[in-house]
């Protein structure tokens, strides 16, 4: 009781040391953090293993068989047969998307966000565009499949890489509407503003100013569509990619587009149903599969950052 | 009535209507009827000859959809001076300033009731178009939006769309010279105006907005981004600015209007949200003697 002020000050500071100093452990707290590493780590061991098995059964026959395995044809023999058809045909595939979806792709996202009122009829149309996006690819290969296989067979030479092409850049359409939209709508209307403000007509502002800017975000998502496209398989197979040996030579392009074809992952589909022995050329299709897609999305996640611009 | 001594701090401005006209807005909070346009000259309207005049607003509504922002504005914006529009927040000072230059068309539920018009035309009139309207009426806003460009392209731009012909280092040279920037980036005109600091930012933006040679310019609350350096640097600029220029500025800084200012109009609103206006006035009087107790109690800080 006799204590000095400087020894309640000492006896004060001990007090609030210990009501800040912790306690007890929150064991909930721990258990909720542990049970969430948990689900990390099994979601990261199913992609893990998946691609270790993938690699370690691909890259030995790829490293065996090398460029021999990447030009070569389909064939009926597994040590003969590659993905060179295949290849040509996916990236013919991806010429089509980029010819057809992109300019149908960002003039619609142009339109609907820069041009069109805000309208009950535009609200609608952007809600279809959400929805298109996600409807299953199959749905779009029997759209594929009555449009461009049947109805526009003269057109098209029937089940051909001109069917194909057409379905996938219709596909992917939606994505890449979505995609350009998000990125013009990032632009600020500030800037929009400003080029108005000093007499810019509408196309002047859209030139000028907004397409510019939204451009990285516009190219990180076409090439990020390109790469769905690339991947998809269900659609293809109801357009007629071909999943047996056939004979292409890729020299006419009119001869071409209404030619069979076949793509990457039609060819990975197509193997996997054969006899245990093309289980390696699978294992090898399905390596070059997925480093063309990391490629791909690696290049997007690039323009992004470099082109990325902070308002 | 009036308790305050009247005394002015300072002698007189130069204001060449003499330093006591001034009209009450005859303001009934009633749905007021059309009002004549004849008749609008007593609405708040100071007495300007008729060749001083670049705005004549006429019983101007602003609506958004339905709602009304801005009811039965009536007033007259005169040539070479500086016009500041003061007022509480969302009063519609904005909202008003953004229909002198048909900015809000960009908005698509906006649209008028009334008329303004420009130089004795009606700017809503048929036929005539926005872009033109922009050309000859620029806009500085709140916050500095140089675009990501340049600052040699931020100056271009506006006399690029408008055909400009002559020579283009000329013209960006002499608007930054205006804009009294041109000292601070005359070395790096090719760098991105985004990397200067504010204050040069919006010192850039009325660069753009002179160089397209306009008539008016119109400041949405110009300096509230920057800083008080900033902002004197700007408000002196007004001075010298309006020699060539017509300013009209919404400021909710009232030494901002005090100080830089030559006429204020001040808005309140109403009940229904919708701004109008309480009185307008030479700045001195307004703010000496506010002929208006909404005035008074607005720029004492009692209210707003």
């Amino acid at each position: 009781m006799a204590s000095t002020p400087r020894a309640q000050a000492m006896t004060g500071a001990e007090a609030v040391r210990r009501s800040i100093e912790g306690g007890r452990t929150d064991w909930r707290s721990v258990a909720f953090q542990g049970f969430l590493v948990l689900l990390l780590v099994l979601t990261l061991a199913v992609l893990a293993w998946l691609l270790v098995v993938v690699f370690v059964n691909g890259v030995p026959v790829l490293a065996e068989r090398g460029a021999d395995f990447l030009f070569s044809p389909l064939a009926s023999r597994p040590a003969e047969a590659g993905v060179g058809q295949a290849i040509v045909g996916s990236l013919y595939l991806m010429l089509f998307v980029a010819l057809i979806s992109f300019p149908l792709g960002i003039g619609a996202a142009v339109y609907l966000e820069e041009y069109a009122h805000d309208s009950r009829f535009t609200r609608l149309i952007n809600t279809i565009v959400r929805n298109l996006a996600g409807v299953p690819s199959i749905v779009y290969g029997l759209l594929g499949l009555a449009i461009f296989v049947v109805a526009l067979a003269d057109f098209t030479g029937g089940r051909s890489l001109l069917s194909g092409g057409l379905t996938m850049a219709i596909l992917v359409l939606p994505i890449v509407i979505i995609t350009s939209a998000e990125a013009l709508r990032a632009v600020p209307g500030a800037i929009r503003e400003a080029a108005f403000g000093v007499g810019a007509t509408r196309w002047e502002v859209v030139r000028s100013h907004v397409l510019p800017y939204a451009a990285p975000g516009i190219f990180t998502g076409t090439i990020l569509s390109m790469a769905r496209a690339f991947g998809e398989t269900a659609p293809l197979i109801l357009v007629g990619a071909v999943v047996g040996g056939f004979n292409v030579e890729y020299d006419n392009i009119l001869g071409t587009l209404q030619g069979r074809y076949t793509a990457l992952p039609t060819t990975v589909y197509d193997w996997a149903r054969k006899p245990p022995s093309f289980s390696g050329n699978v294992y090898a299709a399905i390596v070059v599969l997925i480093v063309v897609l990391l490629l791909v999305n690696a290049l997007a996640i690039y323009l992004r950052n470099r082109f990325e611009r902070r308002w | 009535m009036k308790t305050r001594d009247p005394k002015p701090a300072e002698p007189e401005r130069d204001v060449r209507e003499g330093p006591t006209i001034r009209v009450m807005a005859t303001q009934t909070l009633d749905e007021s009827e059309q009002i004549e346009p004849a008749a609008a000259g007593e609405h708040g309207s100071l007495d300007f000859a008729a060749d001083e005049v670049v705005f004549d607003l006429q019983s101007l509504s602003c609506f958004y959809g339905s709602f009304r922002a801005v009811r039965d504005i009536s007033l007259r914006v005169p040539k070479n001076q500086v016009t500041a529009i003061i007022g509480p927040s969302g009063c519609g000072k904005s909202t008003l300033l953004r229909s002198f230059n048909r900015m809000n068309d960009l908005v698509d539920s906006a649209r008028i009731e009334g008329r303004i018009l420009y130089h004795g035309v009606d700017l809503y009139a048929d036929g005539v178009d926005p872009v033109e309207v922009r050309r000859r009426i620029g806009m500085v806003f709140q916050k500095p939006n140089p675009f990501p460009k340049s600052i040699y392209d931020n100056v271009a731009f506006g006399p690029r769309v408008a055909g400009y012909k002559g020579n283009m280092d000329e013209l960006v040279e002499r608007s930054l010279k205006r804009a009294a920037i041109w000292d601070e980036v005359h070395d790096k005109l090719r760098e991105p105006g985004t990397a200067l600091s504010g204050g040069q930012q919006q010192r850039l933006c009325i660069a753009r907005a002179i160089a397209v040679e306009p008539d008016v310019i119109l400041m949405d609350e110009p300096c509230s981004a920057l800083d008080p350096i900033a902002t004197l640097k700007i408000e002196e600029l007004m001075r010298e600015l309006k020699q060539n220029y017509t300013i009209v500025i919404v400021t909710h800084n009232m030494q901002q209007a005090a100080r830089a200012s030559d006429f204020t109009a001040f808005l309140t609103m109403g009940e229904d949200r919708a701004g109008y206006l309480v009185e307008m006035a030479p700045t001195q009087d307004l703010f000496t003697r506010p002929a208006h107790r909404l005035t008074e109690d607005y720029i004492t800080g009692r209210f707003g």
